[in-house]
């Protein structure tokens, strides 16, 4: 084909799917539709965000505990003082310059059959579709002797960001010249797969700087984790993995890993095997979809199951779960994803709105970690629904992770798309 | 280069015609598959909403000329472009979809985003695209069929020239030549002039 053959062909295949999406506001139809969102965190955001591009005249109210939002995605920089906490929060006024109405209340029940939200400060809201993004909560009772009060005081699990980042970054400055951190690592599935081993990194960074004599144990309730070949890599690069002086150990749960119980007057715990005893302990419990998902009835088991078309909940109609809380592998727990299923969602319901059936979703997925210093990796992977199976599968030949024994260059690019990256999925979500 | 810009004048309103063609058979166009612009929405998490990007080292791709788009992703497919990420990605869609993913781009309005610049180097830059570069990359390196460089984020502008010059990139024709002669008047500033040329932009 000629340049100028192909450009039109371009041209004309472009505005066929264009024109194919562009619907008429669902105003036209009737009565502005109303929206609310539960959780502004990156799948709420992101899903109110694009129901107002798609459509201006759906009303979106996106309620939220909290005044800000603190991403996790980054904290562990926050460990090695490469960062701080207050970098990674973000005020909702780029929301309300969208016209959403953002309110500080935390949502105490939804009643799927009057279609409305009730919060803890006495307020209800009807809606006509209701968006449920309210990230994880933990599972206490897995470990004998942990609890939140600990958590919140003691030995922090720092799987939310906010105060327990801090305070486990202060324990780790504190820590004497020859310390030991223990990292408690969870199993599947839990939010970001790679974090437990990114947070090692990065507090092995910051003791190469400052305490060279400090190792870092994982205890790990799993014999193999993500991007672990690479990870492996730069440890080996960075930190003598698998010599003598191994700042890093990594006990599979085969090798002893497992943890039973904490006491945390001695900050030991207790393995199947033997007991670990640190000067630092981050505890990363397992965990659950967040409480309301509970309270709403929209759980099968920990998570909330959904139609892998549109995210609309298989227990509630109406409700679409997005992110953390929903059930939706083979994509992961991350930030990426829940930002791509919100804007399958968003579709969703505002084809739903103007009465026509949704377009085949599409998702991504891209989790860079940094591993330290001019070491960053990803894995990234694009996805379709398989409708027979309700399923989201990868696409055959795409994605997987940074390839091995990449050159430095390339190694060193990674660590900049890490944090360009933060800033583009910062601004996709809530500017 | 001149005569390829008549033509496509000529040839806009074939373009319009063909346009309105499909448009009429449009319920048969659109059956299957996810739409362009949902593909293109997968894009922001690491480009910026409608690929305007708030991340100095990933490129804006709003405002791409679509053949450019489509020629980038179906050389990072083929493992033909040093990438860290995007020949993965790449390899998640087909001819057609990178088509309607490229249309999709090409209609959003690019955002840029003041950057830190060396007045010296941008001015010595400028001289230099003048004489080197504008030919192909017209009015500045304004979005067109030679890319994106006025107001493109500059570490991404970096790591492009770094991949051409060490040949991990291929070079599109006659660009060696003109990048070779620039380096051979200007030395080792050449590079960053240019760069910090089309960083001055706004
Ligand atoms: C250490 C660490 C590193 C990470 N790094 C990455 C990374 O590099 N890349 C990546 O893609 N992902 C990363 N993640 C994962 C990412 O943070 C989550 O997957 C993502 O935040 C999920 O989005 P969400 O919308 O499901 O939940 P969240 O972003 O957690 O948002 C939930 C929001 O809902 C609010 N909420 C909950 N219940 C209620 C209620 N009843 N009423 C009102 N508001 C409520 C909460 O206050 C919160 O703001 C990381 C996670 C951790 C812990």
């Amino acid at each position: 084909m000629t340049n100028l053959n192909r450009r039109t062909f371009i041209r004309a295949a472009g505005a066929a799917a264009a024109l194919g999406t562009l619907g008429f506001p669902s105003l036209v139809l009737g009565a502005s539709r109303r929206v609310v969102v539960v959780g502004g965190g990156v799948g709420g955001c992101t899903a109110a965000k694009y129901l107002r591009k798609l459509d201006s005249s759906i009303a979106v109210t996106l309620i939220e505990s909290k005044p800000a939002y603190t991403s996790c995605f980054m904290s562990n920089e926050v460990l090695s003082g490469e960062r701080t906490l207050q970098s990674l929060t973000f005020g909702y006024d780029g929301l309300r310059r969208y016209g959403i109405d953002v309110l500080q209340d935390t949502v105490v029940g939804i009643d799927p059959e009057k279609r409305q939200v009730q919060t803890a400060g006495g307020r209800a809201f009807d809606y006509d579709a209701c968006v449920v993004s309210p990230g994880i909560g933990f599972k206490w009772d897995a470990i004998e002797g942990y609890d939140e009060e600990v958590a919140n005081e003691l030995i922090p699990h720092a799987w939310n960001a906010g105060p327990q980042t801090e305070l486990l970054r202060s324990q780790i400055e504190a820590m004497p010249e020859g310390g030991h951190v223990i990292i408690v690592a969870p199993a599947d599935p839990f939010k970001c797969p790679p974090g437990p081993y990114e947070r090692a990194s990065q507090i092995a960074h910051y003791c190469k700087h400052h305490k060279p004599k400090a190792k870092i144990t994982i205890l790990d309730a799993k014999d193999a984790f993500s991007k672990q070949g690479l990870y492996i890599e730069g440890w080996t690069k960075l930190y003598g993995y698998g010599t003598d002086n191994s700042m890093i150990q990594w006990v599979s749960a085969a090798g002893g890993g497992a943890v039973e119980a904490l006491d945390p007057s001695t900050r030991t715990l207790t393995g199947l095997v033997e007991d670990f005893q640190g000067d630092v302990i981050n505890i990363i419990p397992p965990q659950k979809a967040g409480a309301i998902a509970f309270a709403a009835d929209l759980v099968d088991g920990d998570w909330c199951p959904v139609d892998k078309r549109t995210f609309e909940s298989s227990r509630h109609k109406g409700i679409y779960v997005l992110g953390d809380a929903s059930s939706a592998a083979t994509m992961p727990k991350s930030a990426y994803a829940a930002n791509s299923q919100a804007k399958v969602a968003a579709a969703a319901i505002v084809a739903g709105f103007q009465g026509k059936a949704s377009d085949d979703p599409t998702f991504v997925n891209t989790c860079y970690s940094v591993v330290g210093e001019d070491f960053g990796i990803s894995v990234a992977a694009v996805y379709r629904l398989n409708a027979e199976t309700n399923t989201i599968e990868s696409i055959p030949g795409s994605g997987g992770v940074s390839p091995a024994n990449a050159s430095p260059e390339i190694r060193k690019r990674e660590v900049s798309y890490a944090h360009s990256w933060f800033k583009n999925v910062i601004n996709d979500m809530m500017e | 280069m001149e005569n390829m810009k008549r033509d496509k004048t000529v040839h806009t309103g074939v373009c319009h015609l063909l346009l309105a063609t499909l448009a009429l058979a449009l319920p048969v166009a659109v059956a299957a598959g996810p739409s362009g612009q949902a593909m293109s929405f997968t894009c922001a998490g690491c480009h910026g909403t409608d690929g305007s990007s708030v991340g100095p080292s990933m490129p804006a791709i709003a405002g791409m000329d679509p053949e450019v788009f489509v020629d980038a992703m179906q050389a990072y497919r083929q493992d033909e472009r040093n990438a860290s990420i995007m020949n993965r990605i790449a390899k998640g869609y087909t001819d057609e979809q990178l088509k309607e993913m490229a249309w999709f781009f090409a209609s959003q309005r690019l955002r840029l985003f003041p950057q830190t610049y060396d007045a010296a180097l941008a001015e010595q830059g400028a001289r230099l695209h003048e004489e080197y570069c504008e030919k192909c990359h017209e009015k500045g390196g304004r979005p067109g069929d030679a890319g994106t460089l006025a107001g493109q984020w500059m570490p991404y502008l970096h790591y492009s020239m770094e991949d051409f010059l060490s040949g991990k990139r291929k070079w599109p024709r006659k660009m060696k030549r003109k990048v070779d002669a620039a380096i051979e008047k200007a030395g080792d500033t050449a590079i960053p002039a240019l760069v910090n040329y089309y960083g001055s932009h706004r």
